[in-house]
């Protein structure tokens, strides 16, 4: 799973191919709805907005970079290779989810920072509860789109139907980090009794058990 | 001699079309196995699922008595597909290393630089392998495949597009896979250096096979024997 995720990192920082155009349009979309919705408007209230928005932004940015998760393994017949090797296909998911993981937590604490910087929001009041939130909503998109990205890896139209099967899928992982991100922005403390973060919590455990079951199915057929 | 590689009734269907019919054979121990056959006979599709890169629609392959898809058994299988299977923003030894990693191999440094030394690649081991000719990705590819020593070799036309001198690599470590009992099984049009190299050779034909035995004199003597003999007119 290590050295999965490991090769997958090392090959993504030697290319950016993700990393550069997530970050790219995450900073982009920010800034043009920084002036869409004005921050010195006292009528708008940012601080209610900002869960969605921000979510908004994570998840579209996670479609860019997850999209290529097992796309990267066809080029020289990689897949093969990595399928015919003596590891449990579950760990390959792991391995992979674990690098795209990573990868859209430096994206989105990036973005974290231009949008505190943006809206004049102070994201450091509960930087450690926002954090946490942002590590418990990631995990979902990176397994999904993982998992995803293997049943899609041999469709022609795979970079369409990608966010076309995981949004729906998302959606109950996003209200939920939305919520969260929502009241933390306000002001408000976590709370470990919060019904959001119990559904994010649980459908963290269950989409990824269901995924490292069915992965093997998926890949092999 | 043993089994190693026993094929029972594999049937594959890609749609309602049947890619494979009923195959049935028996690969001994240390034999190396030619599969001949048509483009479009099944070679390939056969051979992904005595890998355990496809699972067959029906019927059963084992390994030494073991399913296929058992990751011990996959353990000692090396395969060599039509790509050739490294990373592009990887150097030869990374992506050498990896696979050792992935195979378990013991002492993966040590072995990692010997097989870039058996494959001439020890001068650019830190090359990346977007970097590197045609020849030397052949032969970095090749060098993947001995990397963790393997009991089985399953060759996909492993002498299509290679140089000269991956083809001597490659003939040079499947002579010594010989030697050692290894077991080897190929598919290839390169009739002349595969029936050269073969102990055994199974012919198919619209996803069937229609012989299976030892090679004889006359498919050396004359490569279009087996064909004519065999094949459809």
């Amino acid at each position: 799973m290590w050295t999965i995720a490991a090769k997958d990192l090392r090959s993504e920082f030697r290319t950016r191919e993700a990393i550069n155009a997530s970050l790219a349009f995450s900073i982009t979309i920010l800034v043009l709805f920084s002036f869409a919705f004005d921050p010195e408007n006292p009528d708008i209230k940012i601080d209610e907005l900002a869960g969605g928005l921000l979510w908004m932004v994570y998840s579209f940015a996670a479609a860019l970079a997850l999209n290529r998760t097992f796309a990267r393994e066809l080029q020289n017949d990689c897949l093969d290779a990595l399928l015919a090797a003596p590891i449990p296909q579950s760990a390959l998911f792991l391995g992979k989810t674990l690098a795209n993981f990573a990868l859209l937590l430096a994206i989105e604490i990036l973005s974290l920072a231009a949008f505190g910087i943006f809206y004049h929001v102070n994201v450091l009041e509960h930087l450690a509860s926002l954090l946490l939130v942002i590590v418990l909503g990631t995990w979902p998109m990176a397994a999904m789109g993982t998992f995803f990205s293997a049943i899609t890896v041999n469709l022609r139209l795979r970079e369409l139907m990608l966010p076309v099967m995981i949004y729906p899928a998302l959606v109950p992982a996003l209200l939920a980090a939305i919520s969260l991100t929502g009241g933390l922005l306000h002001g408000d403390p976590l709370r470990v009794d919060d019904g959001a973060l119990k559904i994010l919590v649980s459908f963290d455990i269950i989409f990824t058990s269901v995924a490292v079951i069915l992965i093997d199915f998926v890949l092999v057929g | 001699m043993s089994a190693a590689l026993e094929v029972s009734g594999v049937w594959k269907y890609y749609g309602d079309f049947p890619a494979l019919r009923d195959i049935v054979l028996q690969v001994n121990a240390g034999s190396t196995l030619a599969l001949l056959g048509r483009n479009g006979a099944g070679k390939t599709t056969l051979l992904r699922i005595l890998a355990g890169l496809s699972k067959p629609s029906r019927g059963s392959v084992t390994i030494e008595g073991a399913d296929v898809r058992r990751e011990a058994t996959r353990r000692k299988i090396g395969v060599l597909g039509h790509g050739i299977s490294l990373y592009e923003e990887l150097s030869a030894a990374e992506n050498l290393s990896l696979f050792a990693k992935l195979y378990g191999v013991a002492n993966p440094e040590k072995r990692v630089e010997e097989m870039l030394g058996r494959t001439g690649l020890e001068r650019v081991r830190d090359g990346l392998a977007r970097e590197f000719s045609r020849g030397m990705r052949q032969r970095l590819a090749v060098a993947r495949v001995f990397l963790h020593d393997p009991e089985i070799l399953i060759l996909d036309e492993p002498f299509t597009a290679l140089d000269d001198r991956a083809i001597a690599v490659l003939q040079s470590l499947l002579n010594e896979m010989h030697a050692r009992g290894r077991t080897v099984i190929m598919s290839t049009h390169q009739l002349r250096e595969a029936l050269e190299l073969a102990t055994h050779v199974a012919m198919i034909q619209r996803g069937q096979i229609v012989y299976a035995g030892e090679r004889r004199q006359e498919m050396l003597d004359d490569t279009g024997w087996l064909y004519r003999t065999y094949g459809e007119a």
